[in-house]
């Protein structure tokens, strides 16, 4: 249980995936403008990544390994990845229309967000079991979620100030990003 | 001939794919620790890219335009496992150094941008000269960022120190935290002497990578205009 909840710390806060791995900085950076596409995002995120943890953790331990396919992870994975993205848009749409209105635009987005496909690949080096693998999903997910929300707040601030004109735009995000991601490295002592 | 050159600085210099049209950024940031981290992944990239773009270009008549995405993913995570594989064997240094970012060629937003802004509109000898061209920039970019926050954080040059004795390089610049920095000071350097970039539309709505680039833009555009 203690190792369980120490993976989730880990993912989400020590190692996190946006400002300690660089996986998923495209929607981190174009999706934080507003503060409620990001929370949806995040959600979004959570979900398939959850997800998408667990399918390839089961793909891997009873198919890729003994048959002994390792090589053949990045196309499994990512053809995976993309399939089970469309399913549960198309599940979701026709049993949840109130959660698919919430994250329905941003699922297309994910399959291509590289930190779905990185966690599939970090379990399997990490060698976690199929509870851990969801569990490392999950957390990081969260991770990703919680960078995402904290940005979306600091860019509510920029917005209302002014900014010199060359800093105006990406540099100033990508900024506000250093100092989180410095403020993000404290947890490294945990 | 004169168009094919044209490919190669359309990529290195009007169209760079780091510093003008700013895709590629996760392994830009990730791997920049040191100028041959660069440079490796750079290399990476290219081959991957250049061969992705001819074989697209090749088949761009075969497949059909309703699978086309499906099909160029497993004609690019079929080459990057290639290269994983021969990275792995030949120089395992780079391969302990780039670790998991050589998987991630895959997500790269400018392999799978190229395959569909170009490669499957224009002939065989094009597209391996646009990828040639786009490798080259993007392999130049990353060596520049790798070598700023190689000098900075480590004080050291291709792994030689240059720093006289006495002063301490600053060693966030080889942290997470220095890869922003330096993309942020690029950018604003960029804007400063009005080099024109998409920075902007990097940080404004669903700049998605990449492959559902279109159908992301749409819906995102209702969801700013609801």
């Amino acid at each position: 249980m203690n190792s369980l909840v120490m993976i989730i710390v880990g993912c989400a806060l020590i190692n996190n995936v946006v400002l300690n791995q660089f996986l998923g900085i495209c929607s981190f950076l174009g999706v934080s403008k507003q503060m409620k596409a990001s929370a949806s995002l995040g959600g979004a995120v959570i979900f398939v990544l959850t997800i998408a943890s667990a399918v390839a953790s089961l793909l891997y331990d009873y198919i890729l390994k003994p048959f002994d396919l390792d090589y053949m992870k990045t196309i499994v994975f990512i053809l995976v990845i993309a399939a089970l993205v469309q399913i549960v848009e198309m599940f979701l749409k026709k049993t949840s229309p109130g959660l698919y209105k919430a994250l329905g635009i941003y699922l297309p987005l994910i399959t291509t967000n590289c930190a779905v496909l990185g966690v599939a690949l970090t379990n399997v080096q990490d060698e976690y079991n199929f509870i851990e693998s969801v569990f490392a999903g999950f957390g990081t997910a969260l991770g990703y979620t919680i960078a995402i929300v904290l940005l979306a707040g600091v860019r509510g601030r920029i917005d209302e100030s002014s900014i010199p004109k060359p800093l105006r735009g990406a540099p100033v995000v990508l900024l506000s990003a250093a100092l989180m991601s410095i403020a993000f490295m404290g947890f490294g002592g945990l | 001939m004169n168009k094919y050159i044209e490919r190669i600085y359309n990529g290195v210099v009007k169209e760079n794919p780091t510093f003008i049209l700013m895709l590629g950024m996760c392994p830009t940031l990730a791997v920049s620790t040191s100028t041959m981290n660069g440079i490796g992944m750079g290399i990476s990239t290219t081959a991957v890219l250049i061969l992705s773009n001819v074989i697209i270009s090749a088949l761009r008549k075969i497949i059909p335009d309703e699978v086309r995405l499906p099909a160029y993913i497993v004609i690019v995570a079929t080459l990057v496992t290639i290269t994983e594989l021969l990275i792995e064997a030949y120089i395992p240094a780079l391969y302990d150094a780039l670790g998991i970012y050589i998987p991630l060629i895959v997500v790269n937003c400018i392999i799978l941008g190229r395959a569909e802004a170009y490669a499957n509109k224009n002939t065989v000898g094009l597209a391996a000269f646009d990828g040639i061209g786009m490798g080259l920039g993007f392999t130049g970019a990353l060596a520049i960022v790798g070598f700023l926050r190689e000098l900075l954080g480590a004080g050291t040059v291709f792994g030689h120190n240059i720093l006289p004795k006495g002063v301490e390089p600053i060693g966030i610049f080889v942290k997470a935290p220095g890869a922003f920095l330096v993309l942020a000071i690029v950018i604003m350097v960029l804007n400063a002497l009005n080099i024109e970039n998409r920075g902007k539309d990097m940080v404004n709505g669903c700049d998605g990578c990449c492959a559902n680039c279109a159908k992301a833009k749409k819906d995102c555009g209702k969801e700013g205009a609801a």
